[in-house]
């Protein structure tokens, strides 16, 4: 049975999304049957993704467990393979926690057209759960890209003023980048005869050797997919559009599963695939990560709208993740997965926490705001702790991920003065501080100042249920991380060794495949 | 056990988190805070004191906990150890913090957030337990960010006022920065003991681990040159760790936060931004000795800083008028002091002053919340006077904190501070050549001096004198809490405060007084009283002596490492013994009769200094209490608006017009929306392509395969 759970995790939100289109067709009824369904369906899929955790799946030697390997287009070799590791494990959890938490925050919040909202909610589950189990490169384009289309239209139809214009910068951006994927992908076909990511590693393991400059290409073909996917310095500016007109269920997966993908790819694809040229180029991505990191938080520091600030912070802190993956480290790219989940969990948390006070007051400025500890004691609560959380305070997760990423980065070898690299990174997290607490200042503490703020209503029991989750996440992996990393240990280091082993081999000539 | 004296108090601030804020009872409330801090003491002092306890033992009690963080080599544990150093740390703290909880509990009376506050306090209390128990760096660390944050949470307790808010902000900003220097320096300590082959952070040897500490130590002396600060070696990680140090513990050029911070609530000032976190600095130092021994530069730095915080801090403090601000400038000034100890080498002095400041500075700050909830919550000096009349205990128990603090013999403040000017102009540090030293003593000298005058001015204006809190009303909007309207009913009249808020005055007034007898030096009492303070600390301590005998090759004998036990038998001071000859710094036997009479003339001019101020401030104020201070004092050298004006200000405009509005919007925005307008223009030539006919959408997928193909069958080519 093993072999068809991952399968049954894709496929369970489709069902839920076809039942919730037949339902709308057959019972022509009331809008809320459908984020009944929605949530049900996200439900289960949660819950069976748990048992991802429960059993090791039967491990393999490539690390890779719960394998359902069959045939798919068989002219073209195209396989149907998926499975995970200790990496995409925890990512698959981190999507199947988030989508019924999103769900649930949408209940009151999105009224027009309810059947397509969920129905795109439980697509785009699906997409995202292929995403990070797929271990055919072709497969994983479709899911990549299918994941796109869903998005779009959360935004597109569901958004905020300028809705139209995010989804479609959204859209282009990000489709244009894994365009170039797809000639990578196809390009590795033509070298391999297999677009199976496992047949492929195994190749290179056995001694197959990409020529140099073919591998700067794929690499970068690749790696621009990703990093605009991060989104890396300088190709964020989709990012705060696309994030402040999204409705706040988009908000959440956007911030907590999409953005990973691109790590997640960079970690899974980039470096064990191109060892050499993932070397080659740290560099300057470790440049462009530090940049980000610096550059992200200072503008987010000045942004006027809370959603944007949160969305730039973003910047900056998966500015930290990409610097931890390309420190080649088991403690940066440990730090980078622990981060990873960090920030899906309280960045999601603060979007939530945000799309709140939205929902009570339909304005997202700063300035709006000002005293709701008067008035929303439960939520001034949450969101200092969440933002605590994101700035970094040991014992909350935020730590122990920045942490490992810095101390990784200091002892990496692929950059000259890794030091230099760690204090600049490092001051990352004390703007992080500033951005954080001035925005808690001007919205939660202080005197209330305008009046409509004296009145709101506190969280409502389903608005604590959604946060609580979240927040027993955040003290949970900050005070005992030990289960994540102990799980993620085995992949973390095979593609450490990946990298290391090319690293000598590519000393003397080995086969060059063309 | 050790984990009952932190978690105790966690216990306590959920319990009021959680029920304290729906019973909304002050007697639960307070007795659930005081008791959680309570247990803490009991278990403390019985740990620490008992005859195999802390403070008698050669090993560390350790407690480990789980293991918090492992990562390939890199370990953290969820780990105490209580060894003398952090005994002596927990019973003031513990002891200390009891008393502030009880004067709280009578200070905060009718306050709405009363549960919160102690949620907070107790929240404080675990935090600076974690840290001073920690057994290594980076658990240090987790109370290190903790007390910062609690002191955010406590310094921006009265949320309605904005200037609680911004002091707020700037106190954990400031403490930010430091933080970054301390998370730095972890990590290189864990680089270098990891290239040493014993990759730890641990301060103590366990199964298995070797200390951080011994392994650098182990490294030998670093070349006492600027180059080795930035040599990623031991200086590295001591100025790294002391950036941390300068922002925690209030010092240039981070000490700005300090001052602000005194817009939390006076109980809050006594015992986070007096008594215990602000030396968390002083504690780190000390616990690194064994590193910052090794870096002659950073000691001379953490020399310099500390003597020139000293004195910079006490000028300030002559001119300021707020009663609460006078003791803020006199804390950084302190501080400045214990950081001038470390420098010079004298760690035991450091710490010393460290427990005798907790007595004498808590004690100050509670007699002046005393004094504000007695004058109706004001703060301003000039507003006070002739209250001894009406609040006799209050002026009694400050009396002798301002005698400890100005340094007469007997009470606490003498032995310490006698020790640390001592040190000072003898010291032989190798960071200190050409008798640097001597110029240091002189700017604590002048310091000295200073301080007796400023304190003298402060009781002036507030205990003697005319009575000049009638002449002005209303209140100014500057006051402690302007919510706190509970005693509306004693009139205007000051008064004496209730007995929750004396009786923690009398001990403390108490401890100031004789607390200083457990360090007198040798010198004074010629033997007669034994030197227990320094007895107990010194093996923590690493001789440099011991050091220059074995510069490289690591002998476990030769450092007086609590870890490194040299004697295993419980209840004495170790005495280390290298090639078979008696430790040099060891005990007092060693003084030189010379030694001992310039010692006793220092001793003589020190208490001369400070009658002097005492006798200065007298003539001056008495007289004169409302007199015209240097405006250039008064305003603090403008420094904060010179850091304003220098860096907030800039970043702040920088990052809205110049990254934000200009770059990010105006270049990057720019060229993919010029792209896009660009694509939507050949989109509108392409358009003639979209005939509708599938024979010419067919001719272009072919079209575009084929150029697909050909690069890759050019790529196949090129490379054959």
């Amino acid at each position: 049975m093993q072999q068809y759970l991952i399968t049954a995790l894709i496929l369970i939100p489709v069902i839920g999304a076809v039942l919730a289109v037949a339902h709308g067709i057959v019972r022509k009824s009331n809008e809320t049957d459908y984020r009944w369904i929605a949530l049900l369906f996200s439900v289960l899929t949660f819950a069976l993704s748990l048992f991802l955790l429960a059993s090791d799946g039967g491990h393999k030697a490539d690390g890779f467990s719960f394998v359902q390997n069959i045939e798919w287009i068989n002219s073209i070799g195209a396989r149907y393979h998926v499975g995970v590791d200790g990496i995409s494990l925890w990512l698959v959890l981190l999507t199947t926690l988030l989508v019924p938490i999103s769900v649930l925050s949408s209940w009151h919040s999105v009224e027009k057209r309810a059947l397509a909202f969920y129905a795109f909610m439980l697509l785009l589950e699906s997409a995202m759960i292929g995403v990070f189990v797929s271990l055919d490169l072709l497969v994983f384009y479709l899911f990549f890209e299918a994941s796109l289309v869903p998005m779009f239209f959360l935004i597109g139809i569901w958004g905020g003023e300028r809705r139209i214009y995010a989804a479609t910068k959204f859209f282009i951006y990000t489709a244009l980048g894994s365009l170039l994927m797809l000639v990578a992908i196809i390009g590795l076909y033509y070298m391999f005869g297999s677009f199976d990511y496992v047949t492929i590693l195994n190749a290179l393991m056995a001694g197959q050797v990409i020529d140099e400059r073919t591998q700067f290409w794929l690499f970068l073909a690749f790696a621009v997919a990703f990093c605009i996917k991060v989104p890396l310095f300088p190709f964020h500016t989709w990012l705060p559009d696309a994030h402040t007109e999204a409705p706040t269920a988009g908000s959440v997966i956007l911030a907590g599963v999409l953005l990973k993908m691109g790590t997640y790819g960079l970690l899974r694809f980039n470096l064990a695939l191109f060892p050499e040229a993932s070397r080659k180029f740290a560099p300057v991505i470790i440049v462009l990560a530090i940049i980000g990191i610096i550059y992200g938080a200072l503008v987010a520091m000045v942004q006027p709208d809370v959603k944007r600030l949160v969305a730039y912070s973003s910047v900056s802190h998966m500015g930290f993740v990409v610097l931890g993956i390309f420190s080649f480290t088991e403690y940066g790219m440990q730090g980078a997965l622990y981060q990873m989940l960090n920030h899906g969990v309280s960045t999601g948390a603060l979007f939530l926490l945000v799309g709140m006070i939205y929902d009570r007051r339909h304005t997202r400025q700063i300035s709006a705001f000002g005293g709701l500890a008067h008035s929303m004691p439960w939520f001034s609560s949450f969101f200092v702790i969440t933002s605590l959380a994101s700035i970094g305070l040991p014992f909350l997760n935020g730590f122990v991920g920045e942490f490992l990423i810095m101390l990784g980065t200091w002892t990496s070898d692929s950059v000259g003065r890794p030091w230099v690299a760690t204090m600049l990174a490092g001051t990352g997290v004390i703007w992080a501080a500033v951005y954080m607490l001035w925005m808690l200042q001007r919205v939660v503490f202080g005197r209330i100042t305008n009046p409509k703020n004296a009145t709101l209503l506190d969280l409502s029991w389903r608005e604590k249920g959604l946060l609580l989750p979240l927040l027993g996440l955040m003290l949970f992996m900050g005070v005992y991380p030990r289960p994540f990393l102990h799980r993620a240990e085995a992949s973390i280091q095979a593609v450490e060794k990946r990298l290391s082993i090319q690293q000598v081999k590519s000393s003397f000539a080995g086969t060059v495949v063309k | 056990m050790l984990r009952y004296i932190i978690f105790a108090p966690l216990a306590g601030a959920l319990i009021n988190w959680l029920v304290g804020r729906r019973v909304r009872n002050e007697k639960f409330i307070g007795i659930v805070a005081c008791g959680a801090v309570l247990v803490s003491t009991l278990i403390a002092f019985a740990l620490a004191l008992k005859s195999d306890g802390a403070l008698h033992a050669t090993r560390p009690i350790l407690d480990h906990i789980w293991t918090w963080i492992q990562v390939g080599q890199f370990r953290a544990d969820f780990g105490l150890a209580m060894d003398r150093l952090s005994g002596i740390y927990v019973l003031f703290i513990t002891f200390v913090g009891f008393l502030i909880h009880v004067f709280a509990t009578g200070y905060m009376h009718g306050d709405k957030g009363y549960y919160r506050f102690f949620a907070y306090l107790n929240l404080f209390m675990f935090s600076m337990l974690t840290l001073v128990l920690a057994d290594n760096f980076l658990l240090m660390f987790v109370g290190w960010e903790g007390v910062g944050l609690c002191s955010y949470l406590l310094i921006g307790y009265y949320v309605d006022r904005k200037e609680a808010g911004d002091a707020a902000k700037k106190a954990f900003v400031a403490n930010r920065v430091g933080d970054w220097g301390v998370v730095l320096g972890i990590m290189l300590v864990f680089y270098i003991t990891a290239q040493a082959g014993h990759a730890s952070i641990s301060f103590f040897d366990k199964p298995g681990v070797t200390s951080a500490l011994t392994t650098i130590a182990g490294l030998g002396m670093d070349s006492f040159t600027w180059g080795a600060l930035i040599a990623g070696g031991t200086t590295s990680i001591a100025i790294l760790l002391f950036i941390g140090a300068t922002g925690k513990s209030a010092q240039i050029p981070l000490f700005v936060w300090l001052p602000d911070a005194m817009a939390g609530p006076t109980p809050v000032s006594a015992l986070i931004h007096a008594a215990t976190m602000v030396t968390a600095g002083v504690y780190m130092v000390v616990r690194c000795n064994a590193i910052f021994q090794a870096a002659p530069t950073a000691m001379a730095i953490v020399a310099v800083i500390g003597a020139a915080t000293a004195i910079f801090a006490a000028t300030i403090g002559l001119a300021q008028n707020d009663i609460k601000k006078v003791l803020a400038y006199s804390t950084i000034s302190q501080l400045g002091y214990m950081f001038l100890a470390c420098g010079v080498g004298a760690f035991v002095a450091a710490i010393f002053h460290v427990m005798t400041h907790a007595f004498f500075k808590a004690l100050l700050f509670l007699g002046s919340g005393s004094v504000i909830h007695g004058m109706h919550d004001e703060q301003d000096m000039r507003r006070m006077g002739g209250l001894k009349k009406y609040m006799p205990v209050t002026f009694a128990t400050m009396l002798t904190g301002w005698l400890a603090i100005s340094g007469i013999p007997i009470f606490a403040g003498f032995f310490s501070k006698d020790e640390i000017l001592w040190k000072t102009w003898s010291t032989h540090a190798p960071s200190m050549p050409h008798n640097f030293g001597r110029i240091l003593w002189i700017i604590g000298a002048i310091t000295a001096g200073l301080t007796a005058i400023y304190m003298t001015r402060l009781m002036v204006m507030t205990f003697w004198g005319s009575e000049r809190f009638r002449e002005v009303e209303p209140h100014s909007a500057n006051t402690e809490h302007a919510a706190h309207d509970a005693h509306d009913g004693h009139g205007n009249e000051p008064h004496e405060s209730p007995w929750t808020m004396t009786v923690p005055l009398v001990v403390l007034a108490i401890l100031s007084t004789v607390g200083g007898l457990v360090g007198v030096p040798y010198a004074l009492s010629g033997g007669a009283i034994t030197n227990y303070f320094e007895h107990t600390l010194e093996p923590v301590i690493v001789t440099v002596a011991a050091r220059e005998v074995n510069p490289v090759e690591q002998q476990p004998g030769a450092f007086h490492m609590l870890s490194k036990a040299p004697q295993q038998i419980d209840g004495a001071p170790p005495i280390t013994v290298i090639d078979g000859a008696p430790s040099e710094t060891l005990g007092e036997a060693e003084h030189s009769p010379a030694e001992l009479r310039s010692e006793r003339l220092f001793t003589g001019i020190s208490i001369l200094i400070a009658l002097t101020g005492i006798g200065v401030g007298l003539v001056t104020f008495k007289k004169r209490p409302l007199l015209q201070m240097p405006r250039l004092l008064e305003n603090k050298y403008y420094v904060d608006e010179i850091y304003n004006a220098s860096i907030v200000n800039p970043i702040n405009a920088g990052s809205r017009e110049g990254l934000w509005k200009l770059f990010d919007v105006g270049v990057i925005d720019g060229i993919i929306n010029g792209l896009g307008r660009g694509v939507a223009q050949i989109g509108g030539l392409v358009r003639y392509m979209q005939s509708g006919f599938v024979r010419s959408y067919a001719a272009v997928i072919l079209f575009g395969a084929l150029v697909v193909i050909a690069y890759f069958a050019y790529m196949f080519a090129s490379n054959r």
